[in-house]
């Protein structure tokens, strides 16, 4: 069956297979979410372990995640993969040295002879989970408004942006409103899905002061997010988007990605449903104390991604857009691998549901019990 | 093409040459320790004997701390081949991309769930699923390493695929000969074998040191007994598949055979040097000796590389000046082609974009002539094809030498563990106690005669490493160079210390 796909059908498939791999991911990032909190709700050395032995039984999820996000990409839409990677160097070195840092930490935190210090090791994990969400948001956000490069005939990309005469390489993203206001979007969702997930995984029968501090993390960090929330939606439905023709001609198109949800109905769904969902979960975390207000939230942070990276990319728009030559820009069918390539990564795809099936039964075995204080104290404890 | 600065090159290089290095202390000890700590749990499983669990759970504590610096290090190198070799991963992304995204969705998922039931499942799941658990973790570490080694194998054998001059890049045209091919192959068993020699090493190393300080003596002697006979069958492993891998060099790389064995002139029926120093003033072309000392094994270098010990091995100034007699085309002529093949590819390019659909075919057919040679294109000297013979010789033959020790060690701490009387035998604990650096030293090295052998080539003969970097300023690559060794360093130190606590602390604690 696969092999009578089309190459555009083969391209799309591997767009939403990634864009799936990206949303799973911002819903993954509750555990950077949570390492931002730490400090906050956590008062006491008992309630620290908790909330790091809680969050340290998934630290590897999003971290493996992003580390898939990146394959994938450089397997199904290579171009992508140089052109940004390559291009916005700075922004993306950034990112994934918080993540370097943050691979160490919950192993390290507390260990004897560990040199640095506890709170150095909770610094690592705080700065990966504001400044490295931050960034990704950032990134994410230039598949709206743009960047400045040029590729050549051999596809080799040139960074055309520079300030006082020097290249920023990507870092100019954070100097767009659009693109810092997604970022702290995302910091301030991930936070309010931390303090979901930990009032879901830990046994808060003994600590209810922080069950306390949890909840009103979920509601407070909720309120914060939404003044961005509004600016990335209204700027979205208001602005110019980069609309390809049948020719593959790039040129700007008023009310572009309005037009793209009003197309595309199911991403409208997707948007509203995610959005919906979110909200039940923080009612129930914040107001109805509910100890589920994970799985919702969760499923609507899924939802509303999914949206977000899949309507920059289809009813011919550029997902990748260069403001500096329009027709550098990225879309679906120029950036992608062979159809051959997706072909036999589309067979291997196949394997996913097994994947995911074998990973939240682990979860479940796992979350079975609750994460308890002697869960959190026990010597191979982090 | 755009031109780079060659100090942009060069540093770009000498970073993912640093990452790659310091990811590389980490990893063998994981491949290997994941299935010694598979060991000592299926014999916990089996007998039922809280020591081997305690054994279990010591070990596995030294594994948790090093798989985290291991996974820091790591996530850099999947993403520099975009950031500094971004040009490069445009002309691979078709081919590479695959066995990386497979490598994510099941080796690095498979480790990480697994990961978490292995260590904190102990009162969560049964004891055998628990067992399981460590079993899938050790398969998980080793299959990320079979595809990450299948796309390295890719770049110094480039098979299964086609060049495509519209898009600009290579594209895959059979997924089983990339997977299946014979470097890839030789790579990998290589590659993970040597990483169990290396955590065998490992266990060894430490239960010395309690033997020496006559702590936990009980724990250290079983713990050698596994190791012994993981390390002695698995360094046995390594010289068959080193052989085979040498020979896959032969046939596909000979320039880089002829550095390893620092072979200037070609000969029928050449030895292999056992050891030597290498004369650092001889280049390609001239009458020097190539060593200041040498001594050699008759004929082995032949029976090494073509199966046959009176066959002809080329040397590097036969593959650079070509060698009618032995029909071997010089990398002077091969240059010669590649230009014509990268002007017929201008040409085509520029006929699409103009639209004159006869001179891009006329272009695009000259340029099919000549296209296997296009890399030889870039270079600007034949010499230039020649990696740096000393550095690749003595990485080489450290390795080799190193290699060879391995099995008379393990071999040696298991005859003794089995007669009970390693404990007594002063001479062999020190011996023991410095394998794991010996054993570190040999991986180092491997790698380095591996990559540094196959300059200037990123993709053998295709592409050279100076058409393949990112167009960065040179400035923007020794700042992050400088944040990698400050950060890494940083790490290594926490790292090393938690561990000496640890093995200082020893298994009561459990």
């Amino acid at each position: 069956m696969i092999s009578n796909l089309d190459y555009v059908t083969l391209q799309q498939i591997w767009w939403v297979l990634c864009s799936v791999v990206g949303a799973l991911f911002l819903f993954l990032i509750f555990v950077q979410g949570g390492q931002t909190l730490l400090w906050q709700v956590a008062k006491t050395d008992t309630e620290s372990s908790l909330v790091v032995n809680s969050l340290g039984r998934k630290w590897e999820l999003p971290f493996t995640t992003l580390v898939l996000f990146g394959g994938a990409l450089f397997a199904s839409f290579p171009k992508f993969y140089s052109t940004s990677f390559g291009g916005a160097y700075w922004v993306w070195v950034l990112i994934l040295f918080t993540f370097i840092i943050q691979a160490v930490s919950y192993e390290y935190r507390s260990k004897p002879g560990n040199v640095w210090g506890r709170k150095t090791y909770e610094s690592f994990m705080f700065i990966n989970g504001s400044v490295g969400v931050l960034l990704i948001g950032a990134a994410v956000g230039t598949f709206y408004t743009g960047s400045a490069f040029s590729l050549n005939d051999m596809n080799q990309v040139t960074w055309q942006y520079t300030l006082g005469g020097v290249n920023l390489r990507g870092l100019e993203a954070a100097f767009s409103l659009f693109n810092l206001s997604l970022g702290l979007f995302l910091v301030f969702n991930a936070r309010v899905l931390g303090a979901l997930y930990l009032l879901n995984n830990i046994d808060l029968s003994s600590v209810a002061q922080l069950e306390e501090r949890l909840r009103k993390a979920v509601m407070t960090n909720f309120i914060c997010s939404l003044p961005f929330l509004l600016y990335v939606v209204v700027s979205i439905l208001l602005r110019k988007g980069f609309g390809v023709d049948e020719n593959g001609v790039v040129s700007m198109v008023s009310f572009k990605y309005l037009f793209n949800l009003l197309a595309l109905p199911h991403l409208l769904l997707l948007l509203l449903g995610g959005l919906g969902l979110v909200i039940w979960g923080v009612l129930l975390g914040a107001l109805k104390g509910s100890y589920r207000g994970i799985w919702p939230a969760g499923l609507g942070t899924v939802l509303v991604g999914l949206c977000v990276l899949c309507l920059p990319a289809f009813n011919g728009t550029a997902f990748y857009p260069s403001t500096f030559d329009l027709q550098s820009s990225l879309t679906i069918y120029n950036a992608s691998s062979s159809e051959y390539t997706l072909m036999v990564m589309t067979y291997v795809a196949l394997f996913i549901p097994f994947l995911l099936a074998y990973v939240a039964y682990l979860w479940k075995q796992m979350d079975s019990k609750k994460i308890s204080i002697e869960d959190a104290l026990d010597h191979e404890a982090y | 093409m755009i031109d780079v600065d060659p100090s942009l090159v060069s540093w770009s290089r000498a970073q993912f040459a640093f990452t790659a290095m310091y990811h590389w202390i980490f990893v063998p000890i994981t491949l290997g320790l994941s299935f010694l700590c598979a060991f000592f749990e299926t014999i916990y499983l089996k007998t039922g004997d809280e020591e081997w669990k305690k054994i279990t759970r010591f070990w596995m504590t030294l594994f948790g701390i090093n798989f985290a610096i291991g996974v820091a290090t790591g996530i850099i190198l999947e993403f520099e081949f975009g950031t500094n070799w971004s040009n490069y991963s445009w002309m691979v992304g078709d081919i590479f991309g695959a066995p990386l995204a497979i490598e994510g969705l099941f080796a690095f998922f498979m480790e990480a769930s697994f990961f978490a039931v292995m260590f904190f499942g102990w009162d969560r799941v049964s004891k055998g699923f628990h067992c399981f658990s460590t079993w899938m973790v050790a398969i998980g570490s080793n299959l990320s390493a079979v595809w990450i080694l299948v796309a390295n194998g890719w770049m110094q054998n480039p098979v299964g695929m086609a060049f495509n001059a519209d898009t600009a890049r290579f594209e895959m045209q059979n997924f089983a000969e990339v997977v299946f091919n014979p470097i890839a192959v030789s790579k990998f068993t290589h590659t993970s074998s040597s990483g169990f020699v290396m955590a065998s090493a490992f266990v060894l190393t430490v239960s010395c040191w309690y033997l020496i300080k006559k702590k936990h003596v009980e724990m250290a002697k079983k713990s050698i007994i596994v190791a012994s006979v993981f390390g002695l069958v698995a360094s046995c492993f390594v010289g068959f598949t080193g052989d085979e891998a040498a020979y896959e060099v032969a046939q596909k790389q000979p320039m880089k055979l002829a550095a390893m064995e620092g072979l200037y002139k070609g000969e029928t029926g050449a030895g292999l040097v056992a050891i030597g120093i290498i004369n650092n003033t001889k280049v390609p072309g001239d009458v020097q000796d190539p060593f200041l000392f040498e001594v050699k094994i008759p004929g082995m270098l032949s029976l090494l590389a073509n199966r046959e010990f009176g066959s002809f091995v080329p040397g590097i100034d036969d593959l650079v000046y070509g060698n009618k007699e032995h029909d071997i085309m010089g990398v002077n002529t091969m240059m010669e082609k590649g230009k014509l093949a990268l002007a017929d590819l201008a040409a085509y390019k520029q006929a699409r974009k103009s639209k004159d659909d006869a001179t891009a075919e006329a272009a695009l057919a000259r340029f099919d002539v000549n296209k296997q040679f296009m890399g030889y294109g870039y270079l600007d000297t034949p010499e230039e094809a020649v990696p740096p013979v000393n550095i690749v010789f003595n990485s080489f033959h450290l390795m080799a030498i190193l290699g060879s020790m391995f099995p008379v060690i393990f071999g040696a701490f298991l005859f003794f563990t089995l007669k009970g009387t390693v404990s007594e035998q002063r001479w062999l604990l020190p011996v023991g106690l410095f394998t794991g650096l010996l054993a570190l030293f040999a991986q180092q090295a491997g790698w380095v005669t591996a990559e540094v052998g196959r300059q200037p080539w990123a993709i053998q003969g295709l592409m050279p490493v100076k058409i393949a970097t990112t167009n960065l300023s040179t400035t923007s690559v020794q700042i992050t160079f400088a944040m990698f060794a400050a950060v890494f360093t940083v790490l290594l130190i926490a790292e090393i210390s938690i561990m000496l606590k640890a093995i200082a602390a020893g298994p009561e604690v459990h």
